[in-house]
């Protein structure tokens, strides 16, 4: 089924912000072509009768008390950030939703 | 060579806690090894040596203390895989994305480790978030198998196999999820556990697929696995997808095996794992083993498992949709990697494809946009949907084959191991590499690799994969050690110290 | 600054088009802890003190449902009349957004734990509307962003954002509503009717603080226009967190003037999000996008699927307490009152202070005439709510009693209450300070009676002569000189006897 052009690799590029290159989308339309077309074949065997395992193990209802757990202080939050102000992480200008 | 480091897990154990030798001078015989030949075979990303003496100085003052050792792998040391999280240890799961980063907090499995006296050495090399077969899609350079240093270690715990035959470390851990535990033990010659999905806790365990992905011990022995499979598995609460049941009895079932008696053992050949794509000796090797099962009293039969020859086309659309959501997280926004941040005209959403497009490899971001597709709307029924079903269907005939029999066995790998470079440019033929690990993983059953031989064109290890229904893992500990007191005894000797002294 | 919108008159609007509602309520649940994590819930603490690893997004890091969360979504959904799902699952909803740390939301999409219900809304005039409920879901709220430099403060033109993920991961219930129609020119007013009766539900229920102005309580409504006679809907816009009862009303009413005067032009209406600004009472288009949002939903690996046993849901069943609307009608049987007279005592806000001084002992007849009559007044004259007042329940059940005991008149109950109102203290402590006491020394009164027999000798003469009703002029006289602090009836009955009646 799949024939992935290069558009459609710079679209997924874009929902998954990736900032490929020019030689990337020739490299990955052609990549992801192959491992499509060949992955494609789950649907020979995927009948509309058979149930879709999403869990391995089939647990249900596992839940937590409602009871607080310590987490970490501030100092510790933020010792990863690459950069940090008045106890927040400072990231760069949101494009707004809004 | 120094016996220390020849020495198995429980034999280091014994010796420790009787007080023969202290911890300290065990972990310090593996430090100097691994100063020794890691320049040539490059299994470690980072050696704690300060933290790893402070641990075994720990364990000695315990003893002297008249203290008993608080597990039975007190004071013998270990591998991490560097997908694992450590407080106040690096931890890079072989990308640049998480170059430096020290996590605040240890990962279920680390602190049960740290809590059972276990030494951590270091962590070990690894295909970027465990994506791979050859540990060559590590941002820090490949390792590099002690049988042959221009071959692939496996992967994508590659790391975590090279550091066992290579005798740096008697015990390491390592993350399967579609064989990154087996596939490595197989091509160097040692054991690899992938136990039943939910026995191991996957908190802190940096994820690639989360339905997938399970922890598991890796020794030169199966009786030292399953010491560390017990260290390490039962329930913690911090996973929900835990398995809230008293662990498989794994460390009975291999000394049970050990007695070489199989009898009454119905054993399942995986019909489908066979033929076209396997190498000879991988399969006159597998052949022989079968052979042996057979003489040590278990019956054998043929089983046939249809839906496992769509295994691989299932696991290459799951993984990557659920890798696709997890490493959504590396964004330069709260950790790791920022690209870009000193320029003003860039916004978030610019910083965070920069990062991500520098920040990860090749084969990273080849997955990450196939998991992309296969979720989106218009194509999530084709793929990740269908995907899920043939997940059922292999779990099916999973049901059906142990109706008939106690474990299924099959190759772990259809080859030994490649050149370095070989693949690279091919990912379909390094998925290849998968292929017959990956049932248990869809499935989530107990699954191991048990060193079987070499393969005679190349004198490389091959692997024999035995697998278990969930929750039965004790099951394949016992064939398993029964084959491997037969196997040295039929070759002379443990396989493992057929390894070449690595040329430096 | 943006064109300001071409309005079309209300009435036009309505005559034109079907107005059609969507209302999306996102409810912060009051638990102690987060939704996948033990870290606490409490509002207004410094930034990134109350976070984890799991919401925080750390690498490894996973997630462990709180079970106090999902009871409060099954009771959710069962006080809106909902089937509770037998078995559901959560769901990853993947979108890139800084303040979300793991770019994904832990939510549920085609499986939600409670659907198909409806709530009874019942509007000022007593017309009942009934708002049916597609699902409600749970799901994880975000962590906030504050935005720095620029001109204006916010996000547009901001120099960079600083980020603090105490609120994420706080438990949020999703309330979607069906597409509400035949609502016409009352649709803004159905919609703040509905918020509202949302609102005292969740409250009665107990499960959060339902606070619009802390966000615990957010409010979107998606609003679109179909020509008279049309069937297919028109398309919608989605106008975003409208923080108070008010606003949604305005809201609403803004949207459907807006989208009928580009209609009117034949225009067509932008499928968008729209932001409501509090201070001119309209709404402004957000950021287009270009195309539509793909969100790659998929069963969320990480937690195990939810599938409560009908016993568990029975037992929550029989935990809801009396709920607003079934309240209102055993106080209208209790209290015997119209359907108009409990309207009105909906509508002044009095039904709850009346419950209350019933429950302190008066009786709802009594506790009625007070809050309606001269409390309601004293409100109005003061401009403010009745809840406002400064007395409660348990001192107009207080001022009663005095009045029933003998020992106030209802002229002097007036002057304790109007002392309570003025500070004074309690109504005793009025009665003490004000020297209000019923003067029932019956030789005093007897003193009293004669002085003013005598003060009025033909009318004196007209009571004895039979003519009783001549007494009213002497009662007065008694009242009047005792101050008010004399039983009137006792008075009476005195003048008569005196007269040898």
């Amino acid at each position: 089924m799949p024939s992935i052009s290069r558009d459609e690799v710079a679209h997924l590029a874009r929902l998954a912000r990736l900032a490929v290159t020019e030689d990337e989308l020739d490299l990955f339309a052609g990549q992801l072509d192959v491992i499509l077309q060949a992955v494609a074949r789950v649907g020979e065997l995927a009948t509309s009768d058979v149930p879709p395992t999403s869990h391995a193990v089939p647990l249900t209802n596992v839940f937590r008390e409602d009871v607080l757990r310590p987490g970490l202080r501030q100092q510790q939050a933020l010792a990863g950030a690459p950069a940090a102000e008045a106890g927040r992480f400072r990231v760069p200008r949101i494009l707004g939703e809004e | 060579m120094n016996d220390l480091i020849r020495s198995t897990a429980a034999e280091l154990a014994a010796q420790i806690h009787a007080g023969e030798v202290s911890a300290v001078e065990v972990t310090q015989a593996h430090l100097d090894r691994i100063a020794q030949v890691d320049t040539a075979v490059h299994a470690f990303l980072h050696v704690d040596t300060e933290g790893a003496l402070a641990a075994a100085r720990k364990v000695d003052a315990d003893r002297v203390a008249g203290q008993q050792p608080a597990s039975a792998l007190a004071g013998v040391p270990l591998a991490l895989k560097d997908v694992l999280t450590t407080e106040g240890v690096p931890t890079t799961c072989g990308s640049k994305m998480l170059e430096g980063w020290i996590p605040p907090y240890d990962a279920t499995v680390t602190r049960r480790l740290r809590e059972a006296g276990v030494v951590i050495l270091g962590k070990t090399n690894m295909d970027e978030f465990a994506m791979g077969s050859s540990t060559e899609n590590s941002a820090y350079g490949p390792t590099h198998n002690p049988w042959d240093l221009d071959r692939i270690p496996g992967g994508s715990g590659g790391g975590s196999s090279a550091a066992l035959a290579a005798f740096e470390s008697p015990l390491s851990i390592g993350t399967d999820t579609g064989g990154s535990i087996r596939q490595p033990g197989s091509v160097t010659g040692t054991v690899g556990v992938k136990p039943t999905y939910g026995t191991v806790s996957r908190y802190g365990l940096v994820a690639f697929s989360s339905s997938l992905d399970q922890a598991g011990p890796c020794a030169r022995t199966v009786l030292d696995a399953a010491l560390l499979h017990e260290v390490i598995g039962g329930h913690d609460p911090l996973d929900s997808t835990s398995i809230d049941r008293p662990l498989p009895p794994v460390v009975a079932a291999a000394r049970q095996g050990a007695d070489g008696d199989l009898s009454g053992v119905r054993i399942g050949v995986v019909r489908e794992f066979a033929g076209e794509g396997y190498q000879a000796g991988v399969l006159a090797s597998f052949t022989a083993a079968v052979d042996q099962l057979r003489a040590l009293g278990a019956e054998i039969v043929e089983v046939s498992c249809p839906s496992f020859t769509y295994a691989l086309s299932a696991y290459y659309l799951i993984a990557p949709s659920e890798a696709s959501s997890n490493l959504a997280r590396f964004d330069a926004m709260r950790y790791g990697l920022r690209v870009g941040g000193d320029d003003p005209s860039l916004s978030a959403e610019d910083v965070m494809s920069l990062t991500r497009e520098a920040g990860f490899g090749a084969e990273v971001k080849r997955r990450i946009m196939i998991g992309t597709y296969a979720l989106s709307s218009g194509y999530y029924d084709a793929y990740y949907g269908s995907a899920q079903k043939v997940r059922t269907l292999i779990t099916r005939d999973f049901d059906a084959a142990f109706e008939q029999v106690d474990v299924l066995v099959s190759p772990t790998t259809p080859t030994t191991a490649f050149k370095i470079g070989e693949r690279v440019d091919d990912p379909m033929a390094m998925y290849l590499s998968d292929l017959c690990t990956i049932p248990s993983n869809l499935a989530g059953n107990a699954s191991l690799s048990v060193p079987s031989g070499l393969a005679e064109e190349d004198g490389l290890p091959v692997g024999l994969q035995i697998m278990a229904p969930a929750m039965e893992d004790h099951r394949m500990y016992r064939v398993a050690a029964a084959y491997e007191v037969a196997r040295d005894a039929a070759q002379g000797g443990p396989l493992i110290h057929r390894v070449p002294e690595v040329s430096v | 600054m943006t064109r300001v919108a071409d309005l079309m008159d209300y009435a036009e609007v309505v005559e034109r088009f079907d107005p059609v509602l969507g209302l999306e309520v996102h409810v912060e649940l009051s638990t102690n802890t987060k939704m996948f994590c033990g870290c606490p819930t409490t509002f207004g603490a410094e930034p990134n003190t109350q976070v984890c690893p799991t919401c925080l997004g750390l690498p490894g890091a996973l997630p462990a449902v709180n079970g106090k969360a999902v009871e409060s979504a099954i009771r959710i959904g069962l006080a809106l009349n909902c089937e509770i799902a037998a078995w559901c699952r959560f769901a990853r909803k993947n979108y890139f957004y800084p303040d979300q740390p793991k770019n994904f939301q832990t939510s549920q999409y085609d499986e939600p734990i409670a659907f198909n219900g409806y709530l009874d809304v019942v509007l000022e005039d007593g017309e009942v509307f009934r708002v049916d409920i597609e699902r409600a879901h749970m799901e994880e709220d975000t962590g906030k962003s504050l935005h720095v430099g620029g001109a204006t403060g916010r996000i547009h033109g901001a120099d960079y954002s600083l980020l603090d993920y105490n609120r994420a991961g706080v438990p949020l219930i999703e309330i979607v509503t069906k597409p509400l129609e035949g609502a016409g020119e009352r649709a803004p007013e159905v919609a703040k009717a509905y918020v509202s009766a949302l609102r005292d539900l969740l409250r009665a229920l107990d499960v959060s603080d339902v606070r619009m102005d802390q966000g615990s309580l957010r409010c979107d409504a998606n609003v679109s226009l179909k020509p008279k006679g049309q069937a297919e809907f028109g398309t919608r816009t989605e106008t975003k967190n409208v923080n108070s009862l008010r606003s949604v009303e305005r809201a609403v009413r803004f949207e459907m003037c807006r989208q009928g005067a580009v209609l009117a032009e034949g225009g067509r209406i932008v499928q968008e999000t729209r932001h409501f600004d509090e201070s001119s009472g309209s709404t402004s288009a957000g950021r287009t996008k270009e195309t539509a949002e793909d969100y790659r939903y998929f069963p969320e690996p990480d937690l195990a699927p939810v599938a409560p046993s009908t016993e568990w849901v029975e037992e929550l069943r029989a935990t809801l307490p009396e709920l607003p609307w079934e309240r209102l009608k055993r106080i209208q049987g209790d209290w015997q009152l119209t359907d108009a007279e409990l309207r009105d005592l909906v509508n002044a806000g009095a039904v709850d202070l009346i419950a209350a001084t019933v429950d302190a002992g008066s009786s709802p007849a009594e506790a009625r005439r007070w809050w309606v009559a001269y409390l309601t007044q004293q409100a109005n004259t003061r401009g403010i709510e009745l809840v406002e007042l400064s007395i409660t329940p348990v001192q107009v059940a207080r001022v009663i009693e005095l009045v029933n005991g003998g020992s106030l008149t209802n002229t002097m109950a007036k002057d304790v209450v109007d002392g309570v109102l003025a500070g004074e203290g309690s109504p005793d402590e009025v009665v003490e300070g004000r020297g209000l006491k019923v003067v029932s020394d019956d030789s005093a009164l007897e003193a009293a009676v004669d002085e003013a027999l005598a003060a009025q000798p033909d009318v004196a003469e007209k009571i004895r002569s039979g003519k009783v009703q001549a007494a009213g002029a002497i009662v007065g006289a008694v009242m009047k000189a005792t101050k008010g602090q004399a039983d009137a009836k006792k008075v009476r009955d005195l003048v008569i006897a005196r007269c040898g009646g």
